[in-house]
């Protein structure tokens, strides 16, 4: 009960949250330009909560995120732009499209562990981008030409949904699963815990958001190449992961806000931005390995100071 | 003929990606890290041979040389740094360093210089084309050949030869057992950081004259396909690297020959997942069996 209770609490706070930026927005109060930004900062937070699953939840060490976010951007962008069909239908296709990519890439490579993983992952996401290069019914190199489509209410509700399924599934017995996975790859096994079963499922969740959130991203653009999946993208996606701790869900969430903010204001510097990252990164690895927040949630965070006042 | 020409072209370019890979493997072999920032030591060794021809005009060897010190220094400044304290790190926390490590050198570069490109000199060796059975030959390959050949043996001399390739070669056997055998681990560990990044500065002088375009991020697939190299190879060992180097540049020359030039970076990841899941010892590699 008292967890049913929590979710309604924050289901309503979001929806007000949701109803305020909307009524900003179609007050004019909100400008195109923070509009775009809250745009921004929703689909990065569903790329660090998508990633979050993999390397926070089952400890698969995944850097190739974009590859399924482009296979989303680009399967969205075909159905709008080729087939004409409705947005909504087109960001489903896409997500469809990554979770399929997810499982064809994670059933052989989530047998490799740590290092090796990492590196086979990094090679699927090249494999990708090279791929949609290479294609002309997507303008190969040039790019693809998109319609506008996403606004405040799909870029909510696509992070709304993101957060909830994922954090209902690291909750329930099959996300308890994917920690053991974590925790101790052998001892879970033992445990008749079917490892490679919820490896691929978290490998194949985990591509489905982020082909939602290439929907998004695609069509917040007019214009989408496959130079902006390289694997700097990916790497974008996981500082986010790791900063704000691996295994903590709204520690990546804070952290996508943050560094989504601190990159809009450091655009007109691109390199001072990726030595920033770079240097946090380092430091944060070498002095506090876990990332910023742990495994911890921020709930609990509060919860530690008011001594369990939040439950009663 | 033609079809050696293509031998040849990929054989020049495996070269450097054999050069490079050593330094991986090295260093996996050692403190099983994949070391990300060791790509862009190859990208420091290139624009210090190209100072080094350019403006301070100290002509090829010296340059080499020059390039091939500071890249060592710069290996061994990483390590100590950033990586010594990361020995009994999780793997993940290494991984991220490595890459943080990546992406600092190359931004601290374009920061300094700026983003542009600059091409080597033409004349920066002596340049001529022999014409043997047919295939065309020029003295860039010869010299790139040379220098690969003579770096590779010099590098068995040391690590089978030397002390402290012994040393190199009993920590990465066993670090404990070495430990307790009076082996100085820290500098053995730095000595390999400092040979792998001087190969790798080679290897930047040596790409910089065979292609005369160089740039700041020019290191990140030379990088990651010369790991490719490394696994292919069997990581750890020195012969597989320089086996899987060749073999890579000579299957990427072949994939672009046959009309698939758009695809030729896509090839070594193709492999690269092929072999994990195939044969992930590499060529030359042990199968290890992994113990609870």
């Amino acid at each position: 009960m008292r967890i049913s209770k929590t979710f309604w609490i924050y289901t309503i706070l979001a929806l007000i949250g949701y109803a305020v930026v909307q009524m900003l927005i179609t007050n004019g109060q909100l400008d195109m330009y923070y509009a775009n930004l809250l745009i921004t900062i929703a689909i990065n937070i569903i790329l660090a909560v998508s990633l979050h699953l993999v390397i926070g939840i089952t400890g698969q060490f995944s850097i190739g995120h974009a590859g399924f976010l482009a296979i989303g951007a680009y399967v969205s962008a075909i159905c709008t732009m080729h087939f004409h069909l409705p947005f909504i239908v087109a960001l489903a296709i896409g997500a469809i499209a990554a979770a399929i990519g997810g499982l064809i890439v994670g059933i052989p490579t989530l047998r490799l562990r740590g290092d090796y993983l990492a590196i086979a992952t990094l090679g699927f996401a090249e494999i990708i981008r090279i791929t949609f290069l290479n294609i002309d019914y997507v303008g190969g190199a040039a790019g693809m030409q998109i319609i506008q489509q996403t606004n405040w209410t799909y870029a909510f509700f696509g992070m709304f949904v993101t957060i909830v399924v994922i954090s209902n599934f690291t909750n329930s017995r099959h996300g308890r699963a994917c920690i053991s996975v974590r925790e101790d790859e052998i001892a879970a096994d033992s445990m008749g815990i079917n490892v490679t079963y919820y490896k691929v499922l978290a490998f194949a969740i985990g591509s489905l958001f982020a082909g939602l959130a290439g929907g998004l991203f695609s069509h917040n653009f007019f214009i989408i190449q496959p130079a902006q999946f390289n694997f700097l993208k990916s790497f974008d996606i996981l500082i986010y992961v790791v900063l704000g701790g691996l295994g903590s869900l709204t520690g990546s969430i804070v952290a996508a806000v943050l560094l989504t903010v601190i990159s809009l204001y450091l655009q007109d510097f691109p390199e001072t931005r990726m030595i920033i990252y770079s240097l946090v990164l380092i430091v944060v690895m070498l002095y506090r390995p876990a990332g910023l927040m742990g495994t911890k949630e921020l709930p609990d965070l509060f919860k530690r100071k008011k001594g369990g006042k939040v439950h009663e | 003929m033609e079809w050696l020409q293509q031998l040849i072209n990929g054989i020049s370019i495996g070269s450097i990606y054999a050069l490079i890979a050593l330094g991986y493997t090295m260093v996996y072999g050692i403190i099983k890290l994949i070391n990300f920032a060791h790509g862009d030591v190859f990208m420091i060794g290139a624009f210090v041979g190209f100072y080094g021809l350019t403006h301070w005009h100290i002509g090829f060897i010296p340059s080499l040389l020059v390039a091939m010190i500071i890249c060592s220094i710069l290996g061994v400044l990483i390590e100590r740094l950033a990586y010594k304290r990361l020995r009994n790190a999780t793997r993940i926390a290494a991984l991220i360093t490595a890459i943080g490590v990546s992406l600092l050198i190359e931004y601290t570069t374009i920061f300094i210089r700026g983003a542009q490109p600059e091409a080597y000199p033409s004349d920066a060796i002596f340049s001529k084309t022999f014409t043997v059975f047919g295939t065309q030959i020029t003295s860039e390959t010869i010299v790139i050949l040379a220098t690969t050949i003579i770096l590779m043996l010099l590098l068995q001399f040391i690590v089978h030869k030397t002390k402290i390739g012994k040393a190199m070669r009993a920590v990465s056997h066993d670090m404990e057992a070495a430990k307790l055998m009076g082996i100085n681990v820290d500098n053995t560990i730095s000595a390999t950081f400092a040979i792998g990044s001087a190969l790798a500065g080679a290897a930047g002088v040596i790409f910089g004259v065979y292609y005369t375009k160089i740039d700041p991020l020019m290191g990140i697939i030379p990088g990651v396909k010369a790991f490719i190299a490394a696994v292919l190879g069997g990581i750890g060992s020195i012969p597989g690297a320089m086996t899987g180097g060749m073999l890579l540049g000579v299957v990427e020359t072949i994939v672009s020959a046959v009309g698939f030039s758009t695809w030729r970076d896509a090839a070594a990841f193709v492999i690269l997942i092929l072999i994990l899941i195939f044969k992930p010892a590499g060529i030359f590699g042990k199968n290890t069996r992994e113990k609870v």
